[in-house]
């Protein structure tokens, strides 16, 4: 019978840390700019390629 | 093949303008002008020209900028000290303000800032407000280098006086915590609902046990949502209440409070599950239509004042040094020395021989005047040409042009109150009313149900679907205005579009187009040797109508000039070939013509033949006639320029009979028009784009900024129009207008649910699990109808 207490606890608890993940996201920005974090991620490393260019020049 | 191809129209390889003028070749790749080729070579040497590969043409185009931007005022420590987030000996970070981010490779660009500079430590860049952060080492390089090297790359910083980046702060804090209440209150509607179907199926046997467990967790869920994520009701309807006033806020809070009291109670007292669920999912509703209307411009600035048009720092002379100073902190008395471009900050006396100054910023009239040594210049004149002295006669704030600030219309924000308020006044009393009517019946047939009965009808009626009509409509009309390039600064402007009756343009930089310029001849047309003759003359001077006559010559032979003398103010004296040549006003010329008329003129005499003049013609933006054309059935239309009337005639071909049409008009008097108009009872819509239609766009109900560039400079305003998009007012007007029905409609539906709801509330059957569901049914069915209908009229109106 106290199973559903501790499943509903569980469950509560677990839904709070994805509320404080949700916090800290906005906190740090992380919805001030949506655009930019989806196009930076397609740019190229920039080290690896500048020294690809060096070995071919 | 290759002769084919230089005829073929080529587009600059950096910033896809068409090359019109000239075309620079250099490593096999077109460029438009020498700007745009500097910074290909800047990027080239630097192994940057991914930049290119990341979007097609991704460069800002040089061309129009004629002067760099000088940036030695953030030497100025109190300046760089403002500006500075963060400062240590070897670490400083700065947040700049860079209208021209625009796509991705401006951000691959800036973000490998430190390629260019070692001095760079890292960039980021805030793509929707239009910011870059850039950290560096002070040791070696400073703040005005840093600047200095965004300005070579083609993205100039844009830097505000404080106060400006206070309120983007407090913008920024206010949609952070907005989306914290969404979260929290979302969580516990999710919660909540699910812990409450439990008692909605029905429990049975052992698992009654449960139930007080459930509720109380219920009730525990419910507290952050009520006082957390609620709370800015209570504050708002506590504060208009305060004024004797009940906005649609009042009667939210009270039916918030009720539900949580009455469910509170039931749950303590062990008689049912109450309501909390609909409690939560009313505020987090509520809380989506908030958001969804906050969406706002943030990288647009609609609350500009003449500060954003005056540099922040000029030089200053103290001693023998030439200091850069605040121009908040200049005094009368002060000598200030100006450079090419710079716009004069305060009212002074010119002490060098001579200076060009262009007052376009205060008159629209495009031609710079020429001053004499002890003229009177007025401040937001710019200086073009050599360094020049002036002594400084009044402070900033005390000016001509920045007094206009000083006007009432400044003041206060004009508090009109939209038609969700102007409603819910009457919808309280209404409701309470009927409130204490059932519960007075019920107190004499069953009193056991009065209080049961009071706050079902309190907690029914509280407007939830009402709230979000206005939200939702206003909402999709800024979003389908924002994809036509018409920004309004908030969502209360879209209400006042539809009380519009008057559309007020000024000419310069809305009606016509501000650089575009080009000169027609008047009189026999000149030959190609005349033609031949004149070219050298206005080759050699610098006066910018010299630059647009060279434009419109054709070229032939090249001649030498042997003699050539430029008298300020008044032309050109010149001997080519043997010939003699004079250039400028007709007085100087000697044209017997019509005294001085008031449109710029170049009159041309050779060997002491005036052979006629040179004619300024302004060029009309694309589309504009036929726009007003289908405004003036609908709108009382009018012009105010502070251009001279020389382009009267032109533009009544435009406008209907009988428009209003006033020349040469100051600042002041533009507004003081506006305030006549509305004194007649007319809502006035302003169109402007300058510092001079400062005071009729603030005035006016509604003040629309025409722009070339949204990101520019654009006058404290409530809207800002893409130039381009003026030949879609009418449309979008109309858009503005039939929301107005759209509200009206969903007003009327939310009614219903009203009435529905209060009538089972009254005969007492409005159980928990009614309104579970009539909750949500009527929010989700305002909001689709109200979206629907914005975007099925947008697409009647074929805006896309």
């Amino acid at each position: 019978m106290s199973v559903i207490l501790i499943l509903i606890v569980t469950s509560i608890v677990v839904a709070i840390l994805f509320l404080g993940a949700f916090f800290w996201a906005v906190k740090s920005g992380q919805y001030d700019d949506t655009y930019s974090p989806s196009v930076r991620m397609l740019f190229e490393d920039k080290k690896a390629k500048s020294e690809k260019d060096m070995s071919h020049g | 093949m290759e002769a084919v191809q230089s005829q073929v129209d080529t587009s600059c390889y950096h910033c896809g303008d068409p090359c019109e003028a000239e075309t620079i070749t250099a490593d096999d790749k077109d460029f438009c002008c020498q700007g745009c080729k500097t910074v290909y070579e800047i990027l080239n040497e630097n192994e940057l020209c991914d930049y290119y590969d990341l979007g097609a043409n991704p460069g800002v185009s040089r061309k129009e900028e004629g002067e760099q931007s000088v940036f030695d005022f953030l030497d100025n420590a109190a300046i760089k000290a403002d500006l500075l987030e963060f400062a240590s000996a070897e670490h400083e970070k700065v947040t700049f303000q860079v209208p021209a981010i625009h796509c991705s490779s401006c951000i691959w660009l800036l973000e490998n800032l430190e390629r260019l500079s070692t001095a760079v430590i890292s960039s980021q860049v805030n793509f929707t407000q239009k910011q870059a952060t850039i950290h560096y080492n002070p040791q070696e390089i400073s703040l005005r280098e840093v600047a200095e090297l965004l300005d070579k790359i083609g993205y100039a910083p844009l830097i505000n006086l404080d106060s400006e980046r206070q309120q983007d702060t407090q913008k920024n804090t206010y949609s952070k915590r907005l989306l914290l209440k969404m979260g929290i209150a979302g969580f516990c509607f999710g919660n909540i609902m699910l812990l409450s179907f439990p008692d909605y199926l029905g429990l049975t046997g052992i698992e009654q046990s449960y139930q007080s467990f459930f509720r109380y967790l219920n009730a525990l869920l419910a507290i952050p949502v009520v006082f957390y994520a609620g709370a800015e009701y209570f504050v708002s309807a506590f504060k208009s209440l305060r004024q004797r006033f009940a906005n649609i806020d009042v009667p939210i809070a009270l039916g918030i409070s009720v539900l949580f009291l009455r469910s509170s109670y039931e749950v303590l007292a062990n008689t049912g599950a109450g309501y909390f669920d609909s409690l939560a999912g009313l505020v987090f509703f509520l809380l989506i239509g908030k958001w969804f209307q906050n969406k706002t411009y943030r990288s647009l600035a609609f609350d500009r004042d003449y500060k954003s048009y005056f540099p922040l720092a000029v030089l200053r002379k103290e001693g023998a040094e030439l200091v850069p100073t605040q121009v908040s902190e200049l005094k009368k008395g002060d000598e200030v020395h100006m450079r090419n471009g710079e716009v004069i900050p305060a009212d002074a006396v010119l002490i060098d021989e001579s200076a060009a100054i262009d007052y376009s910023f205060i008159t629209g009239e495009s031609e710079p005047v020429y001053q004499q040594k002890g003229d009177y210049l007025y401040a937001g004149g710019r200086h073009t040409g050599p360094m020049t002295r002036l002594i400084v006669q009044k402070a900033v704030s005390q000016s001509y042009l920045t007094r206009l600030w000083n006007d009432e219309a400044f003041q206060e924000e004009s508090q009109s109150r939209s038609l969700v308020d102007r409603i819910s006044q009457y919808f309280t009393i209404v409701i309470i009313s009927i409130a204490v009517l059932a519960a007075i019946f019920w107190q004499v047939t069953n009193p056991a149900n009065t209080w049961l009965v009071f706050t079902a009808v309190l907690i029914v009626a509280c407007p939830c679907a009402l709230a979000l009509v206005t939200p939702f409509t206003t909402g999709s009309v800024m979003r389908v205005f924002g994809r036509n390039r018409f920004y309004l600064k908030n969502a209360a402007v879209v209400e006042r579009i539809s009380d519009i009756d008057t559309l007020v343009f000024d000419k310069t930089g809305t009606i016509t187009r501000t650089n575009a310029q080009s000169l027609d001849f008047v009189g026999d047309a000149l030959s190609a040797s005349e033609q031949d003759l004149l070219r050298p003359v206005v080759a050699s001077s610098t006066h910018p109508l010299s630059r647009l006559i060279l434009a419109a010559l054709a070229e032939d032979k090249d001649l030498t000039v042997e003699h050539f003398e430029e008298i300020t103010g008044k032309g050109v004296e010149a001997r080519v070939a043997g010939v003699a040549i004079k250039l400028g006003s007709a007085s100087f010329v000697g044209s017997d013509a019509e005294k001085e008329v008031a449109a710029t003129r170049v009159y041309v005499q050779i060997n002491g033949v005036v052979r006629g003049y040179f004619k300024v013609r302004s060029e009309y933006r694309p589309g504009i006639g036929e726009a007003i054309h289908e405004l003036s059935p609908d709108y009382k239309m009018a012009v105010l320029s502070g251009d001279n009337s020389s382009e009267e005639l032109a533009l009544r071909q435009f406008f209907p009979m009988g428009a209003l049409m006033k020349f040469e008009q100051s600042p002041e008097s533009k507004m003081t028009t506006i305030r006549q108009m509305q004194a007649d009872g007319r809502q006035v819509a302003m169109l402007g784009d300058g510092l001079n239609d400062a005071g009729a766009l603030k005035q006016s109900e509604m003040g629309i900024a025409v722009s070339q560039d949204v990101s520019n400079f654009s006058p404290a305003s409530d809207a800002i129009l893409e130039a381009a998009s003026i030949s879609k007012l009418h449309q979008l007007l109309n858009l503005g207008k039939r929301s107005k029905r759209v509200i009206k409609a969903s007003f009327v539906l939310s009614f219903l649910y009203n009435v529905v709801g209060i009538t089972l509330a009254v005969i007492g059957v409005f159980t928990p699990l009614i309104a579970a569901v009539l909750m949500p049914l009527s929010s989700i069915s305002i909001v689709i109808f109200t979206t629907a209908g914005v975007h099925m009229y947008a697409r009647k109106l074929k805006l896309n």
